[in-house]
């Protein structure tokens, strides 16, 4: 099909794609990086001109930033840890034989279809309540101060929910890399004389090293857009504040747009550095 | 080869596996058992599980009270909106690339890739000021556009790889065979890409239903789903756990439903294809 | 008919020659057979014929007339593929009928073909299935019932038997054979394998890097191959090439004596030799001679059960009339 008419008309069905997708990347690319170089507040004057660097400046030395940044931390990396080895052991556990396998894959995948203002308000009420929350009755049946979870342990609290939400997919990726897992190796591994927790170290995990990797990779980049969950819950209070929730309120609620748009370019940075490493993972399987 | 495993063994993991399962999936299990509670019921101490006076008044009130059928109406035509509108551009998109590939295909394909990594509250504002000055704001149309934009990548990456896995030779037979072009696509392409194009319709409609950052910021009262609806319960109403419950359920349902059919999907949606 | 001609036939990938220019002409009702080791251009050269990929240069010529820019359904040629390529979504009936459906054949005749097809294969009773459902020589069956019903020029097969298991493949070896002989229709055939070649094949051309080494009926490529690849790729198991003195005896840099033309004795010969492994196929024996005459053991056939085993000292003795000689370029001295 490598004719000259069949690749024009490749290229002619490729550009609605490639013009959407090209028009959202640019135009309010260029409107953030341009707002950001502005001091632009749209209920006190407006555009008030050119000022340089100063919003990025501003942005960093905030005392609300360095937090932020440690909030996000915390919880990006809280998050991957609990979904990546409660996943792992999720996925040894649902690939060993046992009645009934199909019901206990939906039962954990289930939580990856709650929408994220459910969860979080679930969680929130219905669980994390201190006076009628289940985990309070739990508390207090073994004779324990129940725990005002949102306030007291805020961040850990938002780790639980998020970790909740995405240990289905973590499980879910981890167990399809899992049953491609030559059976013969491990029994090769066996006639080796390899015991179980061997195997498990010396072969399964390292075949789960790539899946683990795209697991993280792809997670962070949810993780760190992680909003309507703090929305609902926290509103950023109690040093909930993520480096997402801090610029969404510097934009819309103090309207200060300028700074808010430093502090997009700040995290369309990093989440371009993470993204560098998922491509070349997803570009290197396209060769293959 | 599979190996004959103990009765003892199987029975172990059997309990273990549904006991972890039960215990993620509880929450949800909660969620629904509560919705069918009094209200003095939901909050009861010690909680009741299973014995107490089933009821659905809750659902009525909820519907009644918060007109349930218009976030619903909502959230339906928001996903499947952007879902349909998604397709109809990514399939000739992801087919050309997948038939006639070129040297750029790879980097466009990853270039694609790159836009879904664009926080979205990076360009929350222009987007935002956009809305506005297009009167976009607050209305279906302007939310079909833009989860239709963010996941279109998801959409061009999942047809590409189904897509990719039609082997070549066949349509080379097709061609001897005597079709088309058109015979070629009607007969051949169509039928055996129908599977792969009704799972990325599927798992997409799930991620446009559960989209929770920009129909929170861009709806009010007329065009909000049911993501924004729950949201409205975040304080003092989500105190009455039974009707938060109801509402709850009422949201989640449908996409849990959807969900069991798309777990296949889901790993190959959203890892690009990088793991199958 | 199925006359096919190609005149300085040339194909490049971007800057890669991959065939030379080449003519060959193709007799009507002939099997011709391209052998050849992979990468050899063989089944680039049967999607040039096809019209699966466009000739750089020349023409090709089915019947006499052009068919070079005559795209791949109009040059009423049918291919079975490696990977038969059957739709998946259709059942046997309607993978058989397809072409037919594309060149609007009424309903009748495409049932009248489809049972004939069908009575031919063995398939009648695998009709209404999927392809999914059935084994690896059905499929196979299957491609080859699509390609019948068309009543092609020419049968086109890429290596068709390469994903069978080697009882199907000798069983599907000698259908194909026959449908040959009962339908008399032009067949080209690629296959890496020389024992198809040998088995099937009216003419074989031997290919190598996009060259034509040799064209001959199975018989001539085995009493005078033209040179040392086709010597070696042809016969099974390989002919013996011995170079050095016992060559220099001969007037030739290499001369070259097939197992199956050595006299093996315990008491005397020409060579003498130790005997090293040896493979017993019942009806044969393959010795592995270790001799002074060269580092490489020289393989002998003998009979079914001759009693010699790993150690024994042997006399080998070549017939002197079936002795190959080669020159310093690999060419046959006639």
């Amino acid at each position: 099909m490598s004719t000259r008419h069949s690749r024009s008309a490749a290229r002619l069905m490729m550009a609605p794609a490639v013009v959407l997708l090209l028009g959202w990347m640019l135009v309010p690319l260029t409107m953030t990086i341009y707002f950001s170089f502005k001091r632009y507040l749209p209920l006190r004057g407006g555009d008030l001109g050119w000022i340089g660097w100063e919003n990025y400046v501003r942005f960093v030395t905030s005392s609300a930033f360095w937090p932020a940044i440690q909030t996000t931390l915390v919880l990006v990396g809280g998050v991957l840890l609990i979904t990546i080895v409660v996943g792992v052991l999720l996925s040894v556990l649902l690939d060993q034989p046992m009645w009934g396998q199909g019901v206990v894959r939906i039962l954990v995948i289930a939580p990856f279809f709650v929408m994220p203002t459910v969860s979080a308000l679930v969680w929130k009420n219905m669980f994390m309540d201190p006076v009628n929350g289940l985990l309070a009755h739990l508390w207090k049946f073994f004779g324990a101060q129940p725990v005002e979870w949102l306030s007291d342990v805020p961040v850990f609290s938002l780790v639980l929910i998020v970790s909740w939400q995405w240990l289905p997919f973590a499980t879910l990726i981890l167990l399809t890399a899992i049953q491609s897992l030559d059976s013969e190796q491990l029994e090769a591994a066996e006639m080796d004389g390899a015991s179980p927790l061997s195997r498990f170290f010396y072969i399964t995990l390292p075949h789960l090293s790539r899946a683990i990797t795209i697991v993280i990779l792809i997670q962070t980049i949810f993780l760190l857009s992680i909003f309507a969950e703090i929305f609902v819950t926290t509103q950023g209070s109690f040093g909930t504040r993520t480096l997402t929730y801090l610029i969404y309120q510097r934009v819309l609620e103090s309207q200060n747009v300028g700074l808010g748009s430093a502090g997009g370019v700040y995290a369309i940075i990093l989440a371009n550095i993470v993204a560098i490493f998922l491509m070349r993972i997803v570009g290197k399987n396209l060769d293959a | 080869m599979a190996r004959a495993v103990t009765t003892q063994r199987k029975v172990t993991n059997t309990v273990i596996a549904w006991g972890v399962g039960l215990l993620i999936f509880f929450p949800i299990l909660w969620t629904i058992l509560t919705s069918f509670k009094t209200e003095a019921q939901a909050i009861s101490d010690p909680p009741l599980f299973l014995f107490f006076d089933w009821t659905l008044e809750n659902y009525a009130i909820v519907q009644e009270r918060s007109d349930y059928m218009r976030f619903l109406w909502n959230s339906v035509i928001i996903a499947g909106g952007s879902t349909v509108l998604g397709l109809v551009v990514a399939v000739p998109a992801a087919w050309s690339m997948a038939f006639v590939p070129s040297r750029r295909t790879k980097d466009v394909l990853l270039w694609m890739l790159s836009t879904k990594m664009l926080p979205a509250v990076g360009v929350l504002y222009p987007i935002y000021l956009i809305f506005i000055r297009l009167g976009l704001l607050d209305t279906r149309g302007g939310l079909v556009i833009v989860i239709m934009l963010i996941n279109l990548p998801i959409i061009v990456w999942m047809l590409y790889t189904y897509f990719r896995e039609i082997p070549g030779e066949i349509l080379e037979a097709a061609r001897m065979d005597g079709a088309g072009l058109r015979e070629e696509i009607l007969y051949v392409l169509t039928p055996m890409a129908v599977p792969g194009i009704a799972s990325t319709l599927l798992l997409n409609f799930i991620l446009a239903w559960n989209e929770a950052f920009w129909t929170l910021n861009l709806t009010a009262a007329t065009s909000a789903p049911l993501t924004a609806f729950i949201a409205s319960y975040s304080s003092p109403e989500g105190l009455f756990y039974a009707k938060l419950s109801a509402a709850s359920t009422m949201a989640i349902a449908p996409i849990l439903v959807l969900g069991w059919f798309s777990q296949k999907q889901l790993v190959r949606g959203l890892t690009f294809g990088a793991v199958k | 008919m199925g006359q096919i001609t190609l005149e300085k036939v040339t194909k490049a990938f971007g800057e890669v020659e991959v065939i030379p220019p080449l003519d060959l002409t193709i007799e009507d009702g002939e099997f011709a057979v391209f052998v050849g080791p992979s990468g050899c251009g063989k089944s680039t050269l049967l999607r040039l014929i096809a019209g699966l990929e466009d000739v750089t240069s020349g023409a090709i010529r089915i019947d006499g007339t052009d068919a070079t820019d005559v795209p791949p359904a109009k040059r009423g040629l049918a291919m079975v593929f490696q990977s038969y390529a059957l739709y998946p979504h259709m059942t046997v009936r309607k993978n058989i009928a397809f072409p037919m459906r594309m060149a609007g054949l009424s309903q009748d005749e495409q049932t009248r073909r489809i049972d004939q097809a069908a009575s031919v294969l063995n398939l009648t009773d695998y009709l209404d299935r999927r392809p999914g459902q059935l084994s690896g020589g059905q499929r196979q069956r299957v491609a080859i019932g699509r390609a019948i019903v068309r009543e092609p020029a020419a049968f086109l097969f890429d290596e068709p038997l390469s994903n069978l298991d080697a009882a199907l493949r000798v069983g599907m070896r000698l259908e194909i054979s026959e449908l040959h002989k009962r339908l008399a229709t032009t067949m080209i055939y690629v296959t890496h394998d020389q024992v198809e070649a040998m088995t099937m094949a009216d003419k074989i051309v031997v290919l190598r890097a996009g060259n034509i080494e040799q064209v001959g009926s199975p018989l001539d490529l085995y009493r005078t191959p033209r040179n040392l690849f086709v010597a070696g790729f042809i016969g099974s198991p390989r002919m013996n090439l011995i170079e050095g003195p016992e060559a220099a005896k001969h007037d030739a840099t290499t001369m070259g004596i097939r197992p199956e033309h050595i006299t093996v004795s315990t008491t005397e010969g020409a060579w003498k030799g130790t005997v090293g492994v040896s493979e017993h196929l019942g009806s044969d024996t393959f010795f592995h001679v270790q001799s002074s005459i060269q580092k490489e053991p020289i393989t002998v056939r003998a009979g079914g059960e001759v009693d010699l085993h790993y150690g024994d000292t042997v006399y080998l003795t070549p017939e002197a009339d079936k002795i190959h000689r080669f020159d310093q370029k690999g060419l046959r001295i006639e």
